[in-house]
Parts: C-alpha cells; structure tokens; sequence
C-alpha cells in the first residue's frame, strides 16, 4: 500500500498509479465464475453465448469492476473506501488487456471527515472504454 | 415490459458465513496480490480479525443464495438476454472470514428505454451482519435487451 494519500497533498487531477491486468483468458472467467459464484453460463459457455446472440463468451462485468476495485485498495486502505459504483458501457471479450486509471476528481469533507471523490476508467487495449467508476474516499487530513 | 407491479418485489432473505477458503479463491481469481486479502497473519497485521470481505465480493456472497435466479423466473426475465448496466455499493463497516452477513433484496424500479428495446431492473440489497450491524448496501442495474 502506498505510504498515505493525504488529503491536504492531493490535488484534484492527481492520477493514482494505474491498474495493468493481464489480458482476459476463459480460465480466468471460469476461475471467476467459481469463485464468485454467479454461474451465468453467459461467460463461460460459448453454446450459451450463441443462443443468446453473441459472437463468444464475454467477461463478467464484476470481473472488471473487482479489478477497478483493486487499483484503490492498492492505494488506500479498503475501510477508507465510503462508496464504490460502476456503470459497465461495453462488453469485454477474451484477449482484451484492460488498464485500470483511477483520477483524484473533488476534494470535499462529509460526515466530518476529509474525503475525496475518485474517478475511475478501465480501458482496453484499443483504448475502448469499458467502465467508468467514481469512489468516494476517506483520506487523513 | 416487467409488469411495474413486481416494484417491491423482495427475495426470501438470505443468511450466509463468509468462508476464508472462498476468500482467497477469489482473491486469486481476480489477481489479488496484498497478502492482506489471502493471508491470516497478514490480515491481522493490518489490524483485521480475519482476511477482509473485499470491495465487490459482497455483490458474489449474495448469489450464493440457493436459487440466485429464481427472482428472474418470478418476473419473467430471460437469462442470456440480461447485461450487467451499474453496479454500486455504499459501505459502513468491514465483513471479514466468520461473519455471517444477512442479505435483504428488494426490486426498487423497473423502467423501459428505446421504446421496449430495453428493460431496466433496479435491485437493492442490504447487508447486516450477525450483530445487526449495517455492513453495506448495494444497487444493481440489469439491463434486459430485446431484439
């Protein structure tokens, strides 16, 4: 973990180190689908995939979103983390590599503490938005 | 359409015990690397009574409800047509291994965009854990296409 984002020495722009992730293998979406126990044949199952229109499987959306995840709670501790969301806004398909950027976007306090609002983007390697996320973040003064 | 009646529409409560070995099955999964997430002692070292429930893995607990979509068949939503839109969670406190966290799941909007071509379902879910505490909350947006 990095050694203390503070609130009084971020400025809004910052960039956090971003998130690399290797590229999307299907035994990474069938060790996901373990794992996460949502068994949605839709990212594991090519046959399934076809019935439902698509040309293969696709990764889960919660997969991406774990990642972007990570690229927080590899700079601040997780009981920082006050509020996480994502909006999905493509489909990422095996052989997509995805980087994860994560940008100090407002400084403000709430419920008395320092906060910070992060945007966050993951990418892939064309530089197709993927996700967009924001995070709400307690930082030490 | 969903018939906007189902607005309301909750799943039978659901109880379950975070496991270390999903846990760590899960940080692998993911390609978790701190300790923190996949090792005991270095949890405790970070100050943690067991490895943390991370961020997202809460959406994860909750379909480890007997029947995870039951709730589409009752609303009569079809599988291969759902896509995951928005994700969100609101957090409280941290889960760790051992707590057993209560999942309480209730349908909050149901709406149309593109002229039917999509559907939206808006679910809600709260987290307690075995002390009633308030863990967290989370939002989840499907989005079911047509045609």
């Amino acid at each position: 973990m990095a050694e203390g984002l503070r609130h009084a020495r971020v400025e809004i722009g910052d960039a956090l180190p971003p998130l690399v992730c290797p590229p999307v293998t299907r035994l990474m979406l069938a060790l996901y689908c373990g794992a996460s126990g949502d068994h949605n044949p839709l990212h594991v199952d090519i046959d399934f995939a076809h019935d439902a229109g698509l040309d293969d499987v696709i990764a889960q959306g919660m997969l991406v979103m774990a990642w972007m995840g990570r690229a927080l709670t590899a700079q601040v501790p997780q009981a920082a983390i006050r509020e996480f969301g994502t909006r999905f806004h493509a489909m990422t398909r095996v052989g997509d590599a995805l980087v994860c950027h994560a940008t100090i976007v407002e400084k403000m306090s709430g419920d008395g503490e320092p906060r910070v609002r992060v945007a966050i983007e993951a990418r892939d390697q064309r530089g197709e938005l993927k996700a967009t996320g924001d995070a709400l973040i307690a930082l030490p003064a | 359409m969903i018939d906007r009646k189902y607005i309301g529409y909750t799943s039978p409560p659901f109880t379950t015990e975070v496991e270390r070995g999903r846990l760590r099955f899960f940080a692998q999964a993911i390609g978790e690397t701190d300790p923190v997430y996949t090792d005991e002692a270095a949890a405790r070292a970070a100050g943690h009574p067991s490895l943390p429930v991370p961020p997202t893995f809460f959406f994860c607990l909750e379909m480890d409800r007997p029947d995870p979509y039951g709730w589409f068949d009752d609303l009569g939503i079809d599988l291969p047509k759902v896509l995951h839109g928005e994700q969100r969670f609101v957090y409280h406190r941290l889960a760790h291994a051992g707590d057993r966290l209560r999942f309480d799941s209730t349908v909050v909007d149901l709406y149309e965009r593109k002229g039917g071509l999509l559907d939206f379902v808006v679910q809600d879910n709260v987290i307690t854990n075995q002390r009633d505490e308030r863990v967290a909350e989370f939002r989840r947006t499907l989005v079911i296409r047509h045609g």
